[in-house]
């Protein structure tokens, strides 16, 4: 079944309103017939993104405004898929410095950038018209054998 | 002592020098600070164990795991034994994706776990 169709949504920078994004997203994703590890997968890439903006773009603040545009993408090789953007206006970080952690350097936090590369095929970082910034994320039905991705942010 | 932390329940028993925090719902930013410091409260008694029961989350992302490997270092520095127990499908893919699925100790049961 093909992704056709498209949501936008939008939630406020509160981690209070993190489940409800993440049951909006799966409940947008099944319909279209992506099964479960992929939708877990995606859920799993959206929570990190969000839970990244949060910490390092809006510091804690909780009633900044975070927008999420889903939509279908067609790769010549790869086939359908899936795309999101999160937009945010907050902090802009420059590009070179957004990168994950080694995993072999074992302590917390770090990890949702691995996640996203992991998880996704793509996850493209850049500053945003006007402030802030654009994260656009692919995930395609017939995946490459390794990760496509650009640094993410995750200081 | 049971309590509600956010989106997540946290029952916690103490018996035989350790402690069994059994957990239920979802450890995710909204959650997990609160049940870091729990958790750390737990690991400054230098318990014999702390075993995370954790059959009833069905969500965690990447600060649930930071929690998780916090804890261990923590209470395994005072000399204790970390044990996660019960990983729902969801909760494993995780930590396979961090690839810290072999950096825990992960058993089926509780009983199991207390004899790890």
């Amino acid at each position: 079944m093909k992704t056709s169709a498209k949501l936008s949504t939008s939630m406020r920078s509160d981690p209070r309103e993190l489940a409800a994004m993440r049951e909006r997203i799966e409940a947008w994703l099944i319909p279209q017939g992506w099964d479960t590890t992929a939708v877990t997968e995606i859920v799993l890439a959206v929570d990190e993104a969000l839970t990244n903006v949060i910490r390092h773009a809006y510091h804690g603040r909780t009633t900044e405004p975070i927008e999420l545009r889903c939509g279908a993408v067609h790769d010549a090789e790869r086939g359908d898929g899936v795309e999101i953007v999160i937009r945010d206006y907050g902090r802009q970080t420059a590009l070179e410095d957004i990168c994950g952690r080694d995993l072999n350097e074992l302590r917390p936090g770090g990890l949702g950038v691995h996640i996203i590369r992991s998880t996704m095929d793509r996850a493209d970082y850049s500053h945003a018209e006007g402030g802030g910034m654009t994260l656009v994320m692919r995930k395609y039905r017939r995946s490459a054998d390794s990760s496509e991705s650009v640094p993410a942010r995750d200081p | 002592m049971s309590e509600r932390r956010g989106n997540l329940s946290v029952h916690t028993t103490h018996a035989d020098g350790g402690a069994l925090v059994e957990l239920s719902g979802e450890v995710d930013l909204r959650s997990s600070p609160d049940l870091h410091g729990r958790l750390i409260e737990i690991s400054d008694t230098r318990p014999a164990h702390l075993i995370l029961e954790l059959s009833g989350v069905n969500y965690m992302d990447s600060s649930g795991v930071g929690t998780m490997v916090d804890l261990k270092r923590r209470v395994e520095g005072g000399g204790g034994r970390f044990v996660l127990v019960g990983l729902q499908p969801r909760v494993r893919s995780v930590l396979e994706i961090t690839q810290l699925d072999k950096f825990f100790t992960i058993t089926s049961t509780v009983d199991e776990a207390r004899k790890r």
